[in-house]
C-alpha cells in the first residue's frame, strides 16, 4: 500500500467517472467508462485483490466496452437530453 | 455492420495475436484453483478472442469456426459438466459438489480428487462463459442482417 499511488489512482477514477457521465457523445462516454474500469482494476491490484482486478480488467475494460460500442452502433451516437 | 472493412495490418496482427490470447485463456482456466484467475476470467478471455476475430475479419469468418448452433451447444455443455460433477458427488454419498467423494472412481487419492473436481468445475464455467459472451455479441451485432435469412 503506497498512499501516494492510491491517491493518484483515486483521483483518476473520480475524473473518469464524472467525465463519463458528463460528456454528451455516447461513444466517448463508452471509451471513458473503459478507462474508468481500467483505473479501478489498477486500484484493486494495488490494494492486493488480484482476482477482482483480473475480473475487472477482462470484463469491465474488455468485453463490456465492446458491448457498449456495438449497442451505440445499433442505436444513436448522440445523447438526446 | 462490421462486414465491409478490410485492412491488411489489422487482419494480420489479429491473426497472429488470437492464438496467443486463446492459449492465455486456457492457461488462466487451467491454473484457476492455484493462482488468480479461474473459469470466469479465462472464459471471458476466450470469448474476447472470438469477438476480436469477428471485429477484425467478418462475422461469417467467425461463424466458420464457431457457428451459432455450436455456441448454443457449448452454452449447455458447460452447465451439464458443472451439474454433472455436482450430481456425481451426490451419487457417491457426499453433498452437492463435495469433490472428495470422487476418489472412488478417479485413480487419485482424496486430495487429488478435490483438485480434479475443482478443475472440472472451472472447465465447465469457462466453456459456458465463453459461449455466452460470443452469443451476446452475435445477438447484438447481427440482428438486422439475418432477419429475412433462415437460420
Amino acid at each position: 500500500m503506497i498512499w501516494q499511488l492510491d491517491l493518484i489512482l483515486l483521483a483518476f477514477v473520480l475524473i473518469c467517472a464524472i467525465a463519463s457521465i458528463a460528456v454528451k457523445d455516447l461513444l466517448s462516454s463508452a471509451i471513458i467508462f473503459g478507462a474508468y474500469s481500467f483505473f479501478m482494476c489498477l486500484l484493486w491490484a494495488e490494494m492486493g485483490a488480484v482476482d477482482v482486478a483480473f475480473t475487472e480488467a477482462s470484463v469491465g475494460a474488455g468485453v463490456s466496452t465492446i458491448f457498449f460500442i456495438v449497442a451505440i452502433l445499433k442505436t444513436t451516437r448522440r445523447s438526446k437530453d | 455492420m462490421i462486414s465491409h472493412f478490410y485492412d491488411v495490418i489489422v487482419q494480420t496482427v489479429c491473426r497472429l495475436l488470437i492464438p496467443f490470447i486463446q492459449v492465455y485463456g486456457l492457461y488462466v482456466i487451467a491454473h484457476g484453483h492455484g493462482s488468480p484467475g479461474g473459469g470466469f476470467q479465462g472464459g471471458v478471455i476466450l470469448g474476447a478472442s472470438f469477438i476480436l476475430l469477428c471485429l477484425s475479419h467478418d462475422i461469417q469468418e467467425m461463424k466458420k469456426r464457431l457457428s451459432r448452433r455450436a455456441v448454443l451447444l457449448l452454452c449447455s455443455l458447460g452447465v451439464i459438466i458443472y451439474s454433472g460433477i455436482g450430481f456425481a458427488c451426490l451419487f457417491f454419498g457426499g453433498k452437492y459438489l463435495d469433490y472428495g467423494k470422487l476418489h472412488q472412481i478417479l485413480p487419485v487419492d482424496l486430495v487429488g480428487a478435490r483438485s480434479m473436481g475443482i478443475f472440472g468445475i472451472e472447465v465447465g464455467v469457462g466453456i459456458t462463459v465463453m459461449a455466452v459472451m460470443v452469443s451476446i455479441f452475435l445477438d447484438l451485432s447481427s440482428e438486422e442482417k439475418e432477419k429475412g435469412r433462415p437460420e
